[in-house]
């Protein structure tokens, strides 16, 4: 660029100054980094310092800072230059709080701090200022997919944020599940009986709120853009089709329960007698409406005996029906075997149960219905064997280890069976054999059918749904970000996103509607949404490079890439996360971020000092995650955990967008090992990207191709899984790895 | 009972409502949710010296075994050191509870006759309130003889050394075989016990009657 000026500054605060010799730190920048204003400062991070930095910007048309100073992560808003290219090299954490302050390490240590300055020097240049994506839309609109408790609840918490809700619901009325139900689980003091739905309240209040638009009977038709100009079709019975214009969506689609046809064993689908819980709610809320009196199905006499049988079809080892937990049955089955203590003391009511686990404060109900009379036994149900208008449930006690108990004459048994996500197509189905270039046969295979009726009928080329994570649930990890899709601008909430009660969803309802809110503003704004929220840089691509290989628009894991007729990429940018994972996957290096690219990394590992083979001084490069693995390399400094003089760290973004050129690059220029640290991947995955350092180990896995070409040993190279708690492992395995490639001998590509 | 019946009541309320009613404490056996602290902090039952630890009576009761809880030793080794009432986490007064079971059984003659403690309870209470005071000589020979007059002859030679280091150090004296000390007012005691019974088994009848 003709009017880059570049600017670095070293600050002598921390005690760098007493570690490091600034002055030598000033002439590298100068010589090596060839950058013509260079300054040290005692405090750099203080108005003073800041005002230097500001002072030249204004005076001397400073357009690109490297600051060598601490960390990227530290001091970010006194280092707040939005308009600028900004490159840190971090001295204090990265060098000095990891070295021992001691005469024979100074010499190590200043190397060290040198080769940093001399990375963030080219890193500096190879940047430019991101500018933010200009393609934004601004629809202020939420969609809500779903008229149940989640929905609703979504829909009302939007609104009274000020936002309008499109509110779509698939049958006649509002309500859901919840509308089905007789009573619900008590979410307030004392916690001893059933209480009333709520339903009835929120649906008066999403019908009496001019915010929120309704479409009963209705479904979505279409999809199409990205956050913040989301264009919906949406199919009414009449076969009116509505276009909304949307700026973010929330899928609250909720769960089926699973099917008890699928389990004759315990009398499903063999006798009327035999109920799943909303077969129970059917009766309850009959009787409700009758005298009061639960009756069996079969002759419609009084039910004198019932026994719920929970984790019927559930928690399965074997692989023919569910796996997980639902977690909301035994609160259900307490609460549906109120409905009979409450009426009538004399029913007998029992619950067989494995492990019986109330969340919530469904301790205190547990033990209400215990009080009531509720007989509670721990023990395997194996079959349930009707005969005439009764059954007999035949099960293990493991209390009294009895393989033979039994009960006899139940008029009704209700069998407790798990909740499976509404979550629409399989999409992993569809495209994973289009990935391993076979013919795309989607296939039904596992506990958990492929549904085949698509929910958001999104026109994006990896399908038309929100991809699942596992047992058919949409991808969320649950404790890390829960709501997010691999959709940007897409969230889900409640059961459709894991198993769960009311007040569960509710809570869900909630966050997932801020964070549909965020989305849409940050949209609007041309900047990232979570993890990178906020960013302004967007990957950029070089069409007149590319060989419509389709590596990016099949790997990018938010779908964010679509491809013309040509097979050319379409860069979605309000729905891209700023992973450069397409930019880890192109062969042909076109993609890029504005500060952050192929050269950017790639003039990093250039800028290294490699000394040569008999100086006993290895260079080992990590690329290093910036969500886990570089914050905790952070604070194994600030823990004063020391490692290796010998390694020199880059923050990537995710382990998704290593490019294979800089390993190879690393190599040909003499560095003796490469460390890899990316978060782990898989179903219980800490990826910020979700897949990103899954397709970036993907792709390393052929890495011992390229080792071989370049007839290098496999230990060059080393993939490490990390978490961001790992501050006092991480110094280890750095260490061990240094011992390891000693043992191996100096890479032969030195001095070339 | 056919076994037919027998079976229609397992798993349901019957035994467990008996036991509400006719036992102390009785009305807590449906509280315990099965987590076995009880058993575990039990210092008697170690290397399994209950048949049935509390945890798995309450089970039984509530699965209907009514004949296997009323003839269980099990209760009966209960020496009341409250451990397992500290540690419930569901705040059940096990330690009453026990001898709640044990003494119903014992009511109704469904406890084993000759469980040592059983024994030595009925004994004891016998033998206090005939004079109104404890004769110590004359229980722990009850206790000894036992089982018959071998293994009484037995069990007091094994003792004897402890029986002449208390004698010598005048904490028991040989003279009390012969009848031994007695409270000032021996029938009235017995009249207010007598009083007592009556009132007790008024109540307990009136209970059974339902």
């Amino acid at each position: 660029m003709a009017d880059m000026k570049v600017a670095a500054y070293i600050c002598k605060g921390c005690g760098l100054g007493e570690r490091l010799d600034a002055d030598a730190l000033v002439k590298i920048a100068q010589k090596d980094g060839k950058v013509p204003l260079v300054k040290s400062h005692d405090f750099l991070c203080n108005a003073d310092g800041v005002a230097m930095i500001r002072n030249d910007i204004e005076t001397e048309g400073v357009t690109h800072i490297m600051i060598g100073a601490c960390s990227r992560r530290a001091k970010t808003e006194a280092f707040h230059f939005p308009n600028h290219a900004v490159a840190r090299a971090n001295l204090r954490e990265g060098v000095i709080w990891i070295r021992p302050d001691t005469d024979e390490a100074r010499e190590t240590t200043q190397e060290m701090a040198e080769d940093y300055v001399r990375m963030g020097c080219a890193e500096v240049k190879a940047m430019t200022a991101p500018g933010g994506n200009p393609n934004t839309g601004s629809s202020k609109t939420l969609l809500v997919v779903g008229g149940g408790v989640t929905g609703m609840t979504t829909a009302i918490e939007a609104s009274k944020t000020g936002y309008p809700v499109v509110l779509v619901e698939k049958s006649g009325e509002l309500g859901g599940w919840a509308g089905k139900l007789h009573k619900r689980v008590p979410v307030h003091e004392p916690y001893k009986s059933p209480m009333d739905t709520g339903v009835a309240d929120l649906v008066s209040q999403v019908l009496a709120d001019g915010n929120i638009k309704l479409y009963l009977n209705a479904t979505v038709a279409r999809t199409d853009g990205a956050p913040g100009r989301f264009v919906v079709d949406i199919a009414t019975e009449s076969g009116a089709t509505h276009t909304e214009d949307i700026g973010a969506i929330v899928q609250a689609t909720g769960f089926t329960l699973y099917d008890m046809n699928k389990l004759p064993e315990l009398g499903g689908g063999k006798s009327p007698n035999v109920v799943d819980q909303a077969g129970l709610e059917a009766l309850a809320k009959a009787a409700a409406a009758g005298d009061g009196v639960i009756r069996r199905p079969s002759d419609n006499q009084p039910v004198k005996s019932v026994v719920f049988v929970q984790c019927a079809g559930q928690r399965d080892a074997s692989g023919t029906h569910l796996s997980y937990c639902s977690g909301f049955c035994c609160n259900a089955s307490i609460k549906q075997a109120m409905y009979f203590k409450d009426a009538n003391p004399a029913v007998d009511t029992t619950i067989i149960y494995t492990d019986l686990r109330t969340p919530g404060n469904g301790e205190d109900f547990y033990r209400s219905a215990q009080e009531k009379g509720v007989i509670f036994t721990k023990g395997r149900v194996a079959q349930v064997v009707p005969e005439g208008n009764t059954s007999t449930v035949k099960f293990h006690d493991l209390i009294l280890d009895d393989t033979d108990a039994a009960v006899a004459d139940v008029d009704l048994v209700v069998l407790a069976t798990g909740q499976v996500a509404n979550s629409g197509v399989n999409i992993d189905a569809l495209t994973k054999p289009q990935v391993e270039g076979q013919p795309g046969e989607p296939t039904a295979e596992g506990a958990v059918e492929v549904k085949p009726i698509s929910i958001l009928n999104l026109t994006y080329r990896q399908g038309p749904d929100v991809p699942q994570l596992k047992q058919g649930f949409t991808d969320s990890h649950f404790i890390c970000f829960p709501y997010e899709t691999r959709r940007t601008g897409i969230y889900t909430a409640g059961p459709v996103r894991r198993p769960m009660d009311i007040a569960q969803a509710r809570e869900d309802a909630t966050g997932a509607a801020l964070k549909a809110i965020q989305a849409l503003e940050n949209a609007e704004l041309g900047r990232a949404a979570h993890p990178r929220s906020g960013d302004l840089s967007f990957p950029k691509v070089r069409l007149e490079g590319c060989t419509q290989c389709k590596r990016c628009t099949v790997e990018c894991p938010f779908g964010a890439i679509d491809e013309d007729e040509k097979r050319f990429p379409v860069f979605n940018e309000s729905r891209c996360r700023r992973c450069g994972t397409c930019m880890g996957a192109c062969p042909v290096r076109v993609i890029s971020f504005e500060n952050y690219s192929v050269n950017t990394v790639g003039a990093q590992i250039k800028a290294v000092d490699i000394p040569d083979e008999f100086s006993e001084k290895p260079r080992i490069l990590i690329l290093a995650c910036e969500n886990d693995a570089y914050p905790a390399l952070d604070m194994a400094g600030m823990n004063r955990n020391e490692y290796s003089a010998f390694v020199r760290t880059i923050p990537i973004r995710c382990l998704g967008s290593v490019n294979t050129i800089w390993i190879t690059d690393a190599l040909n220029a003499g560095y003796d090992g490469v460390m890899l640290m990316g978060c782990k991947h898989g179903d219980e995955y800490q990826c910020h990207f979700v897949k990103g350092s899954e397709l970036g180990r993907v792709r390393m896995s052929k890495i011992d191709d390229t080792l071989k070409t370049l007839n290098l040993e496999s230990e060059r190279v080393r993939d490490l899984e990390v978490a961001i708690t790992d501050i006092e492992r991480l110094p280890e395995m750095i260490n061990k790895y240094a011992e390891e490639l000693a043992a191996v001998g100096p890479s032969p590509f030195k001095g070339f | 009972m056919s076994a037919n019946t027998a079976v229609a009541e397992k798993y349901r309320n019957n035994f467990l409502k008996e036991i509400e009613e006719q036992v102390e404490m009785g009305d807590w056996v449906k509280m315990c949710m099965q987590c076995g602290v009880c058993s575990g902090s039990c210092p008697t039952n170690f290397q399994s010296a209950w048949e049935h630890p509390p945890q798995e009576l309450f089970m039984m009761i509530r699965a209907g075994k009514r004949e296997e809880v009323l003839t269980t030793t099990s209760m009966w080794n209960c020496t009341s050191c409250y451990n397992c009432i500290v540690r419930c986490p569901r705040k059940l007064p096990i330690t009453h509870i026990m001898h709640g079971i044990a003494e119903y059984a014992h009511r109704i003659g469904k406890a084993p006759k000759m469980q040592p403690t059983r024994f030595f309870s009925g004994l004891f209470w016998k033998n206090c309130t005939h004079t109104g005071r404890v004769n110590e000589l004359k229980l722990s020979m009850g206790l000894y003889f036992k089982d018959g007059l071998g293994a009484g002859i037995k069990e007091g030679m094994k003792m004897k050394d402890v029986a002449l280091g208390l004698m010598k150090a005048k904490r028991l004296n040989p003279f009390e075989i012969l009848g031994g000390h007695k409270c000032k007012d021996q029938k009235g005691i017995q009249a207010m016990l007598a009083k007592a019974y009556e009132i007790e088994r008024a109540r307990k009848a009136a209970k059974m009657e339902g």
